[in-house]
């Protein structure tokens, strides 16, 4: 079973609902941290790395002696990553989207791919739990492919949940596809209101069955219940506002620290969930 | 005429609640023109209530298309896209899913019955609107398109001619969270950052991260930390961290329930109170102001 | 020797356009001879990225040894510069003023790109 905790406005509570949730499983969970370029779900496992896997794009390498400069490998480039000077080929990778036309097009054998390092996946090990999380190298600049590798990464069967980046754009859509599930965590807004539409648009175009928590649910007004109320969705949860959560928080521990009443919540969402999908993949 | 943006790596910390009231300071003795470059889930327009004075259509890049009355299933396109954005069952005709489908170009190609049409893609859509304090440049990607920065660019460009056309002092940036592409587009060449932290250690792990980046793309950045009394451990190490990679501290703004009672409102903070919420923003500001006229590039 | 200045008209009295990256064509301009030709660069309206580089690609490949234009990005900088092309920036005038500037000295090398990268 696969659940993927998405939301549309960032800092609304994704990572402290992710973490929450794969601590009171009880049973081994692994929980994939897909919010590249702000991984942070390792703050709250006091734990060290156990493995450190470096994530590589493959780019265009090309070779100055078989290169006849036909400008084939620029044509098909739809980047505009390769530039043919006189008779050779130049390639300028942070451009590359890594499609591999170039090396196909290429009738001289000229064009290799070698492997561009962007990120990294590591894992952890704490209780029930393993962490992969995936970290996009500060300066590069496209998260999908480090979120691909997360996900592609070989991990037990059983149950998955996803801590994706905020937003609704290609980087969520990496995370959440595929899911059985995905829980959308906002906050009682105008703000919260405006990007849960969003958010709830795009898990509709990918079909995804889905469902909200209201976090900091008694800090605002209504108007995300009655949008709720209004579109049929389910909220799942409602989280109070309260210091001792965000203390806990702050500190890097999680809100099943924050108070003896919240493990039996969140264990009883996930059961609800293993309950309705199993815990085949 | 300068650029300030503010971004914050972290999302939630305040960069759009922050960059409403400096809108609204400035506005009070400045020329202002202002961008909001958040182009995914876009909020500076809750607070600013613009009045949208042009629209423009966001077209970028291409994508792929199958046309089924020629496909001969073969199943190439499967065979050489590198983003699992064909799906091909055995016998039957292609498919493409476009929320996958990079717009390389690839199969289209290498297709033997020159079945895929290539064509241009509809991202988004940008405004320019006036608002209460000055111009606003805004936008709105579609559902599930790629966050290349190129729509980024493209609000931060019509900004900077706004700004040029009417002699304005400054352009003051909403930026994006996180440190790929959107945020990149957003900074470069920007005359300051202002990055908003909170005292999490969440927070404090992503300003680290933000730093590196501004470093990384020669923008003077610096530091404020929003709701800085729900930990002051965390506020101090955040002191101590710009103190060890000499940036500026600018200063804490406190925890305030009246935040989200003006955003209700759809007001930004200065406009709907003069605590000291509001007091500690103006300080800021009046910091940021003054690096950036002393600063000679 | 030829200069390439990058226009959006399409003779010498052409204004210099401004964008090196997105200008739809050059005049390369032979200055020995004072003959022109005009070479389309329409490629890059459309290009999210990269657009200064395939317009180095294509007034290198022209045989151009200088550029006049109004501004460069990093990358068709160093592109430029480690094909020897030097890059001089010029506003507000047309493709045959700066020519003119040019062959007076009135035009000076510049050092480095005067804009950011766009992505």
């Amino acid at each position: 079973m696969v659940i993927a905790i998405a939301s549309g406005k960032g800092g609304t509570g994704k990572t402290a609902v992710a973490t929450a949730l794969a601590l009171s499983a009880g049973q081994p969970v692994t929980l994939l941290d897909c919010d590249v370029e702000g991984a942070n779900d390792a703050l709250f496992f006091n734990t060290g790395i156990c493995l450190t896997h470096e994530v590589t794009v493959p780019v265009p390498s090309i070779d100055p002696a078989k290169c006849v400069g036909c400008g084939s490998c620029h044509s098909i480039c739809a980047f505009n990553a390769i530039v043919v000077i006189g008779k050779t080929a130049r390639v300028y990778k942070e451009l590359c989207h890594s499609c591999g036309g170039c090396r196909r097009v290429c009738a001289y054998g000229a064009i290799s791919e070698t492997a561009s390092p962007i990120g990294q996946i590591t894992k952890r090990h704490s209780g029930n739990v393993t962490l992969l999380s995936g970290e996009l190298t500060v300066g590069k600049a496209m998260s999908p492919p480090v979120i691909r590798e997360v996900k592609k990464y070989p991990r037990d069967k059983g149950i998955t949940i996803i801590d994706s980046p905020p937003g609704t754009s290609c980087p969520m859509i990496n995370a959440v596809r595929k899911s059985d599930f995905v829980l959308l965590v906002t906050e009682p807004t105008p703000f919260g209101l405006h990007d849960l539409v969003l958010a709830v648009r795009a898990i509709r175009m990918l079909r995804i069955q889905f469902g909200v928590i209201i976090n900091r649910c008694d800090s605002g007004d209504d108007r995300v219940e009655n949008f709720c109320s209004t579109e049929q969705i389910e909220v799942v949860m409602r989280i109070q506002e309260k210091r001792e959560i965000a203390e806990s928080i702050s500190r890097g521990r999680t809100i099943l620290d924050a108070g003896s009443e919240y493990r039996p919540l969140f264990a009883a969402l996930l059961k609800k969930m293993i309950a309705r999908f199993g815990m085949e993949e | 005429m300068k650029e300030i943006v503010i971004i914050s790596g972290k999302g939630g910390t305040g960069k759009t609640t922050l960059c409403a009231s400096f809108a609204a300071i400035a506005s009070e003795t400045q020329s202002a023109v202002f961008s909001d470059c958040d182009v995914d889930a876009a909020d500076l327009h809750l607070l600013l209530t613009p009045k949208v004075v042009r629209r423009e259509e966001f077209i970028s890049g291409r994508e792929a298309g199958i046309i089924k009355e020629k496909c001969i299933a073969c199943g190439k396109c499967a065979e050489v896209c590198r983003f699992d954005a064909v799906l091909h069952k055995a016998g039957a005709v292609c498919e493409i899913d476009s929320a996958s489908c990079e717009g390389c170009g690839v199969c289209v190609h290498f297709c033997p019955a020159k079945a895929i049409a290539y064509s241009e893609r509809r991202c988004g859509e940008w405004y320019i609107s006036d608002t209460r304090f000055g111009p606003l440049v805004h936008a709105q990607l579609d559902s599930m398109a790629e966050n290349s920065g190129k729509l980024v660019t493209v609000v931060r460009n019509e900004a900077r001619k706004i700004a040029i056309e009417r002699s304005a002092d400054l352009i003051i940036t909403d930026g994006p969270p996180g440190t790929g592409c959107p945020v990149i587009a957003s900074i470069t060449g920007a005359d300051a950052i202002v990055a908003i932290s909170e005292p999490t250690l969440s927070a404090k792990h992503d300003l680290e991260r933000i730093i590196e980046l501004a470093r990384h793309f020669m923008v003077p950045v610096y530091v404020c930390v929003n709701k800085c009394d729900i930990n002051t451990q965390i506020s101090d190490d955040i002191k101590d961290l710009c103190r060890i990679n000499q940036i500026e501290y600018l200063g804490g703004i406190s925890y305030d329930r009246s935040f989200t009672a003006a955003q209700i409102h759809g007001k930004s903070l200065i406009e709907f109170s003069r605590n000291s919420a509001a007091t500690e923003i103006r300080k800021i500001w009046q910091k940021v102001l003054e690096r950036i006229n002393t600063n000679i590039s | 020797m030829k200069i390439a200045c990058s226009i959006s008209g399409d003779t010498p009295e052409s204004t210099i356009d401004s964008r090196f990256g997105r200008a739809p064509r050059f005049l390369i301009v032979d200055t020995d001879s004072g003959e022109y030709r005009l070479i389309e660069n329409t490629q890059n309206l459309n290009a999210a990225q990269g657009a200064g580089l395939q317009s180095a690609q294509n007034v290198i490949n022209a045989g151009a040894e200088a550029v006049i234009t109004g501004h460069t990005g990093p990358k068709a900088f160093d592109l430029l510069s480690s094909m020897n092309v030097k890059i001089y920036y010029a506003e507000s005038v047309t493709a045959k003023e700066s020519i003119q500037m040019y062959k007076n000295g009135t035009l000076k090398a510049a050092q480095s790109a005067d804009v950011e990268s766009h992505w």
